[in-house]
């Protein structure tokens, strides 16, 4: 990344953030952003990257846009899709963030939609729920907190399916 | 002859070469006792393995093996299988007590021999790195599998898409078939249970 980008990056991100703050300081009701079933996996030793899963709920009366986060032990969020394409996983980041409706539910889960943990400082061990923040672009720093699956697993509550 | 005479007997000559194609389908055995058929899917091998021995695949011969393109800064598909392919193994108890399972990284830029040992040791000791040298050997390799792999550039650097299949290959080091992400535990040990008897 030159530098002229990533002052270019710094800029919109504290224009976004600020721009959250001040539209949630007058349009958005508390509880307009709902997150649930957040999770993670452990993750094998020497593994930068773990994708973290939850449901987004919008209950506010106007759409709203997941733009990214932090997570606590790494470096940095991103929010990602992967899908399978004649036999090839394929994942891409989402420059756009993923819109939810008001009233909408979006799920992000293994094989779609999913925040990206990258740069992970050291592995994520099973059990040690973990927190985070999801940025929005009204709703704006949301907390989340994710609970730890082992190695493998396909969802948050079962090791086989 | 009149051009419509010349027109039925064409048409009767094709209707005939069809058939006899759609007979010798039928009658002609398929290739390789596996769910995927024939065809030059792999071939001979010599790579470095995680942890410093050399793996021929000539030395395989007589036990079934997989192989599986992935990395490791992949958030899902490859620790999922990796796991769920140990899990099967152990399920699968004395029968797959001698199978083996090779994990080649398609980011051997990012992926050292260390790193990749010490991520293979969250998985079953029965899964073993194979190490790449460069980029001229991925390509030879992935190519003599059919496999697909591509850099995509991200924001903060880049990822990798790559074949999720396991390949499975029988005793006779022949392409047997292949287990996929989306299937059950109950068909990928199925398969495995007859590849192994095989």
């Amino acid at each position: 990344m030159t530098d002229l980008t990533r002052i270019a990056a710094a800029a919109l991100m504290a224009i976004t953030v600020f721009g959250a703050s001040g539209l949630r300081a007058h349009a958005q009701q508390p509880g307009g952003i709902v997150i649930s079933q957040a999770w993670t996996r452990a993750t094998p030793p020497g593994a930068k990257v773990a994708g973290g899963f939850l449901v987004i709920e919008n209950r506010g009366s106007a759409p709203d846009r997941l733009t990214g986060g932090s997570f606590a032990g790494a470096g940095r969020l991103e929010v990602h899709e992967m899908a399978m394409n004649n036999g090839v996983m394929q994942m891409r980041e989402l420059a756009q963030g993923i819109i939810i409706p008001p009233g909408g539910r979006v799920e992000l889960k293994p094989g779609g939609l999913h925040v990206m943990f990258m740069d992970l400082k050291q592995p994520l061990a099973q059990g040690s729920p973990v927190k985070g923040i999801l940025l929005f672009e009204k709703a704006g720093a949301v907390p989340v907190e994710y609970q730890i699956a082992p190695v493998g697993a396909r969802s948050p509550g079962h090791l086989h399916h | 002859m009149n051009t419509l005479k010349i027109i039925r007997y064409s048409v009767w000559a094709a209707v005939a070469l069809i058939a006899a194609l759609a007979g010798a389908a039928l009658l002609l055995p398929p290739k390789s006792g596996g769910d995927a058929g024939g065809g030059a899917v792999g071939g001979p091998f010599v790579l470095a393995s995680h942890d410093g021995a050399s793996v021929d695949s000539k030395t395989l011969l007589g036990r079934p093996y997989a192989v599986f393109f992935g990395f490791t800064n992949c958030p899902d598909v490859c620790p999922t299988t990796m796991f769920e392919v140990g899990e099967d193994m152990k399920a699968l108890g004395a029968a797959a007590q001698n199978f083996r399972v090779f994990f080649i990284s398609v980011d051997p830029e990012r992926d050292t021999p260390e790193l990749l040992k010490s991520y293979l040791s969250a998985f079953d000791a029965r899964i073993s790195g194979l190490i790449v040298k460069n980029e001229a050997e991925l390509q030879s390799i992935t190519k003599a599998f059919k496999a697909h792999y591509r850099k995509v550039p991200t924001s903060s650097g880049y990822t990798m898409d790559h074949t999720a299949a396991v390949y499975l290959f029988d005793r006779r080091g022949l392409f047997w078939g292949t287990l996929d992400h989306q299937e059950t535990s109950e068909t990928r040990r199925a398969k495995l249970k007859r590849l192994l008897a095989g």
